[in-house]
C-alpha cells in the first residue's frame, strides 16, 4: 500500500497550479532547525559533550604526553632532524646507552622508538630508520604521526632545505590536535544518527509525518529539508568546537581559514553518512525508548573503537581490523591529515572513498527498513 | 429538495486490508457548501474512507471524484483544494503555532499571514504557545485553523469534538458552521448523535463498511416516527446538557 501511494505521488506533476517543491522544503528545514535549537538533547549532545573532552584533555595536553626515542649508538647526531624531535617539545632523545641496554628499554617499552639517522653516501639528504615497540603502541602512534609530518612525503631524502622549510611553521603535535578531530567526528556521528532516528520516529508516530502528506509537499522535501536542517546545525556546532580549539587551546589549523572549509566539508560527508544510521534506526524502532539502546550500539564501538581518544595503533593487533572497518575512523583520519597536516582533500581521497561506500550500504539499507507510517 | 451540485462522489468505494473487509461498496455524495456526517461506530470504515478521499490511503476498488479531479489520476490537485484535520495528529515539536502556521503555509505553498489564520480560530492570544500546552478545545481549533490555510473547498474533520468539555463543543460548532457560511464544504465524522442533529445538513449512517441509511436529520428522524417509533420517556424541553450549559455560562473557558 506504502509503495502505491509512493508511485502516486512520483506519477504526478512536479508543480500544479505554480507549487514550488522548494519552497515546500525550505519551510520544512527552517522549521527543524528551530526545533533542533530548542531541543536540550540536540544542543548537549553536539555541543556540550565534544566542548568538555576537549576542554578536559585540553587542560591535560601539553605536558601530557612525553615521547621516549632512543638514538641508536652510531648516529649522525648533528643532524636537522634530531632538532626537530626536540623542539616538538614532547619527544625526549635518550642517547649515550648501548646496543644491549636498548633492546631491553625496547623490549619493556621504557624507550617508545628507536631512532638512527644517517646521512646517504654521496649525497645531502639523510635516511632515517625508525624501530617502534609492541609494548608502547600508542606512543609509537604519536610518534609516527609527528614523523610523517616533519617528512611529509619526503621521508627517506630530505634535504637541509627542504627540512628547514616545514621548520618554519613551527608545528607541534598537542593533545588538542589530536582530541578535537576524534570529538569532532563524534560529535557529528550523535548528531546524525541520535537526532535523525528521534525525529523520524517521533514524527510517524505523532502522525505530523502522515498530516504532511495531506499536503501537497513530497516525500523528498520532507526528507532533504530535515537533512538540511540537521546539517546545518551539525556544521555550526562543527564550527563552534574548531574556533573554540583553536583560540582557546592551540588547535593547529595548518591553512587557517581553507583548513576550516576542508573540515566543513568532511563533517557534511560524515553527517549524511552517519544520518544514514539515523533513518535505519528509525524503521527498525518500535518506539522512542528503543531509540537510544539501538543507537548506542551504533555509536559506541565507534566512539570506542575510531580513533577518538586513542591511537589506532594502540590497540592490539586483533582489534584493529574491527576499528579500520568502522566509518568514523575514516573520518576522524581524514579529519587529522586535513587539520594537522595540512593536505587537501584530493590527498585523503582513500579515506573519502570508504566513507562514501559505507553511505552507499547504508542508505541501501535505510531505503529498505525505512517507514514512512 | 432542489438539486445541487455534488463536489464529491464515492462510487462503490471497497477497501480490503489482508483478510478484513473495512469498506464494503459504499457510495454516495457530498453537495457543495453543506456539512455532512459520516456517523457510525467504532471501526466501521469512517476513517478509512475519509483517509481515501483525502488520498492519505489506497483504495481496493471504486471511483472517487473529489471537485471533478480522480483521487487515482490527481492527488496533487486534490491535496491542493481540501484541508485535513486527522484524528489525534500532533504537530512538528518544539514550535510556537504561529511557526507551525508558517510550516504549513510552506507546505501548501499558500501566501497568507499567520496570526490571522489564529484570529480566525480566535486563538491570537496563543501565538507564542506550543501546541502541547493547549487545552482540548484549542488544540482542535488549532487544528482546523491549519485547514483553512490553502483556503480550501472542502475541509475533513474526524471526530473534532471527541473528548471536549460542552462549551467547547458548542464553540467548535459555531465555528464549523462558520466555515461552512463562508463557503467551504465540510465532511465530518462523530459519535455523538446531538452533534450531528445539529450540525450536519446531511448524514450518512455507515455499519460494517456499508452505507445503511443517507439523508437530512430531520427527514430521518420523520421516517422513525412515522413508522410508529415512539420514545420511551416523554421528551422536556431542555435536556441536561443544557442545564450544564446554563449553570455554567456558555463563554469561551481556554
Amino acid at each position: 500500500m506504502q509503495k502505491d501511494i509512493h508511485e502516486k505521488n512520483l506519477n504526478s506533476p512536479s508543480k500544479v497550479g505554480g507549487y514550488s517543491n522548494t519552497k515546500a522544503t525550505l519551510a520544512l528545514a527552517k522549521a527543524s532547525f528551530r526545533s533542533i535549537m530548542r531541543s536540550p538533547s540536540a544542543v548537549v549532545f553536539t555541543l556540550a559533550f565534544p566542548l568538555i573532552f576537549i576542554l578536559v584533555f585540553g587542560f591535560l595536553g601539553g605536558g601530557g604526553t612525553r615521547i621516549d626515542v632512543g638514538v641508536t649508538p652510531g648516529s649522525d647526531i648533528n643532524n636537522p632532524v634530531m632538532g626537530m624531535l626536540e623542539k616538538t617539545g614532547m619527544i625526549r632523545l635518550v642517547k649515550d646507552k648501548s646496543k644491549a641496554e636498548f633492546d631491553k628499554l625496547l623490549e619493556k617499552g621504557n624507550v617508545d622508538a628507536m631512532i638512527d639517522i644517517h646521512r646517504k653516501i654521496n649525497s645531502a639528504a639523510y635516511s632515517v630508520n625508525v624501530v617502534y615497540t609492541s609494548a608502547s603502541r600508542d606512543k609509537g602512534g604519536i610518534l609516527k604521526s609527528v614523523l610523517n609530518n616533519i617528512f611529509y612525503d619526503k621521508t627517506l631524502k630530505p634535504t637541509v632545505a627542504e627540512i628547514k622549510e616545514s621548520t618554519i611553521t613551527g608545528r607541534e603535535y598537542k593533545t588538542i590536535d589530536f582530541i578535537l578531530p576524534g570529538q569532532l567526528g563524534f560529535s557529528l556521528l550523535s548528531t546524525g544518527v541520535f537526532g535523525t532516528a528521534f525525529v523520524f520516529l517521533s514524527l510517524r508516530q505523532t502522525l505530523v509525518i502522515k498530516r504532511f502528506f495531506a499536503t501537497p509537499v513530497r516525500r523528498s522535501s520532507i526528507v532533504i529539508g530535515e537533512g538540511i536542517a540537521r546539517i546545518g546545525f551539525a556544521l555550526i556546532g562543527a564550527l563552534f568546537i574548531i574556533l573554540i580549539g583553536h583560540f582557546f587551546f592551540g588547535f593547529t589549523l595548518v591553512h587557517g581559514a581553507l583548513t576550516v572549509v576542508n573540515m566543513l566539508i568532511l563533517a557534511t560527508l560524515g553527517v549524511i553518512v552517519f544520518m544514514g544510521f539515523g533513518f535505519i534506526i528509525s524503521g527498525i524502532a518500535k518506539s522512542e525508548s528503543m531509540v537510544p539502546p539501538i543507537s548506542n550500539i551504533i555509536t559506541l564501538p565507534q566512539f570506542l573503537l575510531s580513533g577518538t581518544f586513542f591511537s589506532i595503533e594502540a590497540f592490539p593487533g586483533w582489534l584493529q581490523p574491527i576499528s579500520r572497518a568502522l566509518p568514523l575512523t575514516y573520518l576522524n583520519d581524514a579529519m587529522r591529515k586535513v587539520a594537522f597536516e595540512g593536505l587537501g582533500l584530493w590527498d585523503v581521497k582513500f579515506q573519502i572513498m570508504i566513507l562514501l561506500l559505507w553511505g552507499i550500504c547504508i542508505y541501501a539499507v535505510a531505503v529498505k527498513v525505512f517507514k514512512w507510517e | 429538495m432542489e438539486t445541487k451540485k455534488a463536489i464529491i462522489s464515492v462510487k462503490d468505494l471497497v477497501k480490503k486490508y489482508d483478510d478484513f473487509v473495512a469498506v464494503q461498496g459504499l457510495s454516495f455524495e457530498v453537495y457543495e457548501h453543506e456539512i455532512f456526517g459520516l456517523l457510525g461506530p467504532n471501526g466501521a470504515g469512517k476513517t478509512t474512507t475519509l483517509e481515501i478521499i483525502e488520498t492519505l490511503r489506497d483504495k481496493t476498488s471504486g471511483e472517487i471524484i473529489v471537485d471533478g479531479f480522480s483521487v487515482d489520476k490527481n492527488p496533487q490537485q486534490i491535496k491542493q483544494i481540501i484541508g485535513v484535520q486527522l484524528q489525534a495528529a500532533g504537530y512538528y515539536p518544539n514550535l510556537n503555532l504561529i511557526e507551525l502556521i508558517e510550516l504549513f503555509a510552506g507546505l501548501y505553498g499558500a501566501n497568507i499571514k499567520p496570526m490571522e489564520m489564529l484570529e480566525k480560530v480566535n486563538l491570537q492570544d496563543k501565538a507564542k504557545a506550543k501546541y502541547k500546552a493547549l487545552s482540548g478545545g484549542q488544540k482542535q481549533r488549532f487544528s482546523i485553523a491549519t485547514t483553512l490555510i490553502n483556503q480550501p473547498k472542502i475541509i475533513f474533520l474526524d471526530e473534532p469534538t471527541t473528548g471536549l468539555d460542552p462549551q467547547a463543543r458548542r464553540n467548535l460548532w459555531d465555528l464549523i458552521t462558520e466555515i461552512r457560511d463562508a463557503g467551504t464544504t465540510v465532511v465530518i465524522t462523530t459519535h455523538y448523535m446531538d452533534e450531528a442533529e445539529q450540525l450536519c445538513d446531511r448524514v450518512a449512517f455507515v455499519e460494517r463498511g456499508q452505507i445503511i441509511a443517507l439523508d437530512t436529520p430531520d427527514n430521518l428522524i420523520d421516517q422513525l416516527v412515522s413508522s410508529g417509533f415512539e420514545r420511551k420517556k416523554e421528551v422536556k424541553k431542555a435536556n441536561l446538557e443544557d442545564v450544564f450549559i446554563n449553570l455554567t455560562g456558555q463563554e469561551w473557558r481556554e
